[in-house]
C-alpha cells in the first residue's frame, strides 16, 4: 500500500538529510567537505531542534568521522556519515576495513572532482578510487532517487546475507544543490517500518556459544574485532566477503521492489534503469544526471530524426550487475560507455572497462563498444553536445566513419 | 601461525573473529630460564604476581579466601624473563637453566 | 572532582580480580604493556560491563593472533591513529541505544590502549578531537618510548639521544637530537580531561589513578611508561627495576591534574622525593642500565651529553614542581 507523502522543494543533499531523519540513525559522524556539506548542515538542524535523538558527533577530520561510525557499529548501533573527493580519498585506509569488518555503515558520497588542481564539482573520479574496497555503490539521479535509495541502502546493508558497508552516491552541485519537487514521505515512521526501528544486529556462534555480533559486554564470549591474520587465514576472510557481495544484486531488486509498494517509485530492476532500449541499435551506458540529460536529448532526435537512441543507466555499480549488462545490451550494433571518472593510463574509463568485461563473455556480443571519458572536474555535457555525440554514433553505426576505443567528451584539445 | 588445524572460509565466523581463547597457546616453550620459588622464604606478598607479564603466577587460597597459601608459577605461559627473581623483597626465587 | 576515597587497592584484593587479559599472548618475555593492561583492568570497577579500544601496535598484535586472542572482554583494533575517535563513536552508540532503551544497563566503561607511537605522532589530531569534544572514556598511553611493533623507530617520545633504527648512534650524531614531546602536559592542557603520569612499578598509585580517571565523567589520560627489553636494550628480567628508576630519577615523576580545579598534584613516590630531595636518582643510574644509551659509555664516556640529559630532567622536575605549587 503506497503511503501518504507530501510535496518537499528540496536539493540532493537536503534530501538525504530527510532521509536520516526519517531512518533516524543513532549516530552521525559529521565533517563538512563542500558539495555535502548542506547534508549535515540540516541534518544538524534537526538535531538541535529536538527531532532526532541521533548523537550527532562532529568530528575533526573524515577519517575520524568514519572511524566513529565504524565503531559505533560494532557497538551495535546504525550509523552514517557523507563525504566527497578529498574526504573520501582520506578516509580510504578505514573503507576496507569496515568492509572486512562486516560493518553495515552508511555513507553519502556527492561525487566531486579529486585535487590537484583542487575542484569541487561533479567528477567520479572519488568514487572510483574506493571500488574494490568491498563497498556497495549505487548511484542516484537526481534528488527523488537520492532520498529514496539512502533509505533503501539502511536495508540492504543490514540485510543478514550482506552485512557490508554502503555508498550512495549523488553528483555533486548537479544533484547536491539543485532542488526539485521531491515526495517526502508524510509520516516517518513509514521509514521506520520498513527498515526496522532499529538495526537489527545479527547472532553468531563463536566457541560454541551464540552471541551478538558487537562488542556488548553482554555477550557470553566477548567478541574480539579487527585481529591481526597471517598469511594462512586473510584470504579466507576476503573469500567470506566476496561471497557476501554475490548476494547483492538479488536484495537490491528485492528492496526495490519492496520499496516500491510503500513509495510507488521504482528504479528499473533495482541494478539498472533502460530507457528506450529494446528496438534501439546505439545504446549508451551512463550513470548519474548525465542519464537525464541524455533521455532528454535522445527523446527530441528521435522526433527529429527517427533514430532511436536507447539510454541505460547504471544504478548499482558495485558489485557490478556483469549480467543484467549482458542480457540488455546482448546483439546490440552499437554501445557507448560514458564515463564521468580519470582512466589515468587504463584503456578506459572504470565503467567501461566494467563494461566491456562483461559483454565479452556475452553471447551475441555488441558489434562495436566505445568509450567517452566526460565532464571532469564539472565540464557541462550539455544537450547539444549529447546531439553531435549522438550524430557521430549514427555515422559510426552506419559504417560512415570509423569507430575508435576512447575519446574525451568536451575537453578542449 | 595459527598452530591449529586450518579452516575453509565457510567454516569461521565472519569479519576475522577469533574462535579460540590465547590460553591454547601455550608460551612456557619460549623459555630458557624457569623460575623457582624456595616455598620456605616465600611470604606470599603477591609482588611476582603484580608484576609478571604472563599472568602466569598462580594464587592459591585459604577456604574463605581471606589468605594466600601457596604461590606457584604457572609453567605453560611462563616465558622465564625474570622480573618476578628480580623483583621479589625476599630473594625466594631464582632462575634455572631450562632442561628438557 | 570525586576521588575513589573508598577503594582500598591491596595484592589480595587484586588478586581476587579477575585477570581480563589471558596468558598465551605472545608479547616479549619481560614486556611492560601487558602488566600495565593487567593492572589497568584490575581497576575497572565493574569488569563485565567494559568495551576496549586498541590501536595498532604491539599490544594490539601480539594479543590478537587469528584465531586466538587474549582478551576476555569487548574488544575492538580499527587502524593505527584513529583509537579515540573510534571510542567516540563506541561511546555515542551506547548512549543512542540507552536513551532508546535497548542497552538496558549502565554505559560501559569504554578504555582505548595507546602506544606512543598511535598517541604521540600519527594519532595525535583523533586523541585531541576525542578529548576536546568530551567524550567518556579513559585513554592509556603504554610509551614505549619508539614505534616499537614495526622495529623500534624514532618517534617523538623518544628520548633525546636514544639511539632508535630511525636515530641511530653514529659516529656524527649520537641518536636522537630532540627533547621527549610532554604529552601528558598538552593534554592537560586541553583543561578538560583527568591526566595522571603513572608507572607500573608503582602500582598502587597505578592502580587509585585508573580508577579516578574512570570515574571521572569525561576525557582522562593516563601516561604509563612501558619499559621495553627489545627496544630499550637490556635483559629481559630488568624491566620493573628500570621503570622504579624512570620515577626514581624524576624522568618520568609521577603526578595528576584535575581539569575541574586546574590543580596538578605530585604523588607517590615523586612527593616523596620532592619532599626529600636527596632521594632523586641521578639519571646517569638509568641511563647505563639500557642499550640505547650505550654510546653515552661507549667507547668514550660522553660526560657532556649526560651532563645535558641531567640538566634537562632537573629543568622539567623543577618546572612540574612550581605547577604543583611546591616550589
Amino acid at each position: 500500500m503506497v503511503a501518504e507523502q507530501i510535496n518537499m522543494l528540496l536539493n540532493g543533499d537536503f534530501a538525504v538529510a530527510w532521509a536520516w531523519k526519517h531512518v533516524e540513525p543513532d549516530v552521525v559522524a559529521a565533517f563538512p567537505i563542500t558539495p555535502q556539506t548542506l547534508i549535515v548542515e540540516k541534518f544538524s538542524e534537526f538535531v538541535a531542534n529536538g527531532e532526532v535523538r541521533t548523537e550527532f558527533i562532529t568530528v575533526e577530520s573524515e577519517h575520524s568521522a568514519i572511524s566513529a561510525v565504524v565503531g559505533a557499529v560494532a557497538a551495535g548501533a546504525r550509523a552514517a556519515t557523507a563525504t566527497a573527493a578529498n574526504g573520501l580519498q582520506l578516509m580510504h585506509e578505514i573503507l576496507s576495513i569496515a568492509s572486512s569488518m562486516r560493518a553495515p555503515v552508511m555513507m553519502a558520497i556527492v561525487n566531486r572532482a579529486v585535487s590537484g588542481p583542487i575542484n569541487i564539482h561533479c567528477d567520479y573520479t572519488d568514487v572510483m578510487g574506493q571500488r574494490d574496497m568491498g563497498w556497495i555503490i549505487m548511484f542516484t539521479e537526481d534528488a527523488q532517487e537520492a532520498y529514496d535509495t539512502s533509505i533503501q541502502a539502511f536495508k540492504i546493508a543490514e540485510h543478514p546475507d550482506v552485512l557490508l558497508p554502503i555508498m550512495v552516491c549523488l553528483d555533486g552541485f548537479l544533484v547536491s544543490h539543485t532542488a526539485m519537487n521531491v515526495r517526502v514521505f508524510k509520516d516517518g515512521g513509514v521509514v521506520k517500518e520498513f527498515v526496522g526501528e532499529n538495526r537489527v544486529v545479527p547472532k553468531i556462534k563463536v566457541m560454541g556459544k551464540e552471541v551478538e555480533f558487537s562488542l556488548s559486554p553482554k555477550n557470553p564470549v566477548p567478541l574480539t574485532f579487527g585481529p591481526f591474520a597471517y598469511y594462512d587465514y586473510y584470504f579466507e576472510f576476503k573469500r567470506q566477503q566476496i561471497e557476501s557481495m554475490g548476494k547483492v544484486p538479488n536484495i537490491v531488486e528485492r528492496v526495490n521492489n519492496e520499496y516500491a509498494e510503500i513509495s510507488g517509485r521504482k528504479y528499473g530492476n533495482g541494478r539498472v534503469v533502460p530507457w528506450n532500449v529494446e528496438d534501439a541499435d546505439i545504446v549508451c551506458v551512463v550513470m548519474g544526471s548525465s542519464a537525464g540529460t541524455m533521455r532528454y536529448v535522445a527523446e527530441r532526435y528521435y522526433n527529429e530524426k527517427g533514430v532511436k537512441i536507447g539510454i541505460l543507466r547504471v544504478r548499482l555499480f558495485r558489485p557490478f550487475p556483469w549480467e543484467d549488462i549482458q542480457n540488455i545490451l546482448h546483439g546490440k550494433q552499437l554501445v557507448a560507455v560514458f564515463d564521468r571518472a580519470q582512466d589515468q593510463g587504463a584503456m578506459g574509463g572504470p565503467l567501461f572497462m566494467e563494461t566491456l568485461a562483461a559483454l565479452y563473455f556475452a553471447k551475441d556480443k555488441p558489434n562495436i563498444v566505445l568509450n567517452y571519458v566526460y565532464g571532469l572536474g564539472g565540464r557541462d555535457l550539455p544537450p547539444d553536445l549529447i546531439k553531435k555525440t549522438f550524430d557521430e554514433l549514427v555515422r559510426i553505426r552506419d559504417g560512415k566513419e570509423k569507430p575508435f576505443i576512447k575519446k574525451y567528451l568536451g575537453v578542449r584539445e | 601461525m595459527s598452530g591449529a588445524e586450518l579452516k575453509s572460509w565457510r567454516e569461521v565466523p565472519i569479519a576475522g573473529v577469533p574462535w579460540l581463547s590465547s590460553m591454547e597457546y601455550k608460551t612456557g616453550d619460549w623459555r630458557s630460564k624457569r623460575p623457582i620459588i624456595d616455598q620456605e622464604k616465600c611470604t606470599r606478598c603477591l609482588t611476582c604476581y603484580i608484576y609478571c607479564p604472563e599472568m602466569a603466577i598462580n594464587v592459591e587460597w585459604n577456604e574463605d579466601k581471606t589468605k594466600v597459601v601457596r604461590v606457584t608459577i604457572n609453567y605453560d605461559y611462563c616465558k622465564g624473563c625474570g622480573i618476578c627473581a628480580n623483583e621479589c623483597p625476599v630473594k625466594a626465587i631464582s632462575m634455572e637453566l631450562e632442561r628438557r | 572532582m570525586n576521588m575513589s576515597e573508598t577503594w582500598r587497592p591491596t595484592p589480595i584484593s587484586l588478586a581476587k580480580a579477575p585477570d581480563l587479559l589471558m596468558p598465551g599472548h605472545r608479547l616479549c618475555a619481560g614486556c611492560a604493556a601487558p602488566v600495565i593492561v593487567k593492572l589497568a583492568l584490575k581497576a575497572v570497577p565493574d569488569p563485565k560491563n567494559v568495551v576496549v579500544v586498541n590501536a595498532t601496535g604491539c599490544l594490539e598484535v601480539a594479543t590478537t593472533i587469528y584465531p586466538y586472542t587474549s582478551w576476555a572482554v569487548p574488544w575492538i583494533h580499527n587502524a593505527f591513529e584513529n583509537a579515540a575517535a573510534t571510542a567516540s563513536g563506541i561511546e555515542a552508540a551506547f548512549r543512542a541505544l540507552k536513551n532508546k532503551g535497548i542497552w538496558k544497563d549502565k554505559l560501559p566503561t569504554i578504555i582505548v590502549f595507546g602506544g606512543d607511537g598511535g598517541t604521540y605522532d600519527i594519532g595525535i589530531q583523533s586523541l585531541s578531537g576525542a578529548v576536546e569534544r568530551g567524550h567518556n572514556f579513559v585513554y592509556i598511553l603504554y610509551d614505549n618510548e619508539a614505534y616499537m611493533n614495526t622495529g623500534i623507530q624514532r618517534c617523538s617520545s623518544t628520548p633525546k639521544y636514544a639511539s632508535t633504527t630511525t636515530s641511530p648512534a653514529g659516529k656524527v650524531i649520537p641518536g636522537k637530537l630532540e627533547w621527549k614531546k610532554p604529552i601528558g602536559f598538552i593534554i592537560a592542557a586541553h583543561h578538560n580531561a583527568y591526566v595522571a603520569t603513572v608507572n607500573p612499578y608503582y602500582w598502587r598509585d597505578f592502580v587509585l589513578k585508573v580508577r579516578r580517571a574512570i570515574e571521572y565523567e569525561g576525557p582522562a589520560f593516563i601516561h604509563a611508561i612501558s619499559v621495553c627489553p627489545r627496544g630499550w636494550r637490556h635483559e629481559s628480567g630488568m624491566t620493573m627495576r628500570i621503570s622504579k628508576l624512570a620515577t626514581d630519577t624524576c624522568l618520568h615523576p609521577l603526578w595528576e591534574f584535575d581539569p575541574e580545579t586546574r590543580e596538578y598534584k605530585i604523588t607517590d613516590r615523586s612527593l616523596y622525593i620532592a619532599k626529600n630531595p636527596d632521594k632523586k636518582v641521578p639519571i646517569e643510574e638509568y641511563l647505563k642500565l639500557q642499550g640505547r644509551f650505550r654510546h653515552l659509555f661507549k667507547p668514550t664516556r660522553r660526560d657532556d651529553l649526560i651532563n645535558e640529559i641531567q640538566q634537562r630532567v632537573d629543568k622539567e622536575w623543577n618546572y612540574l614542581l612550581r605547577m604543583a605549587g611546591m616550589k
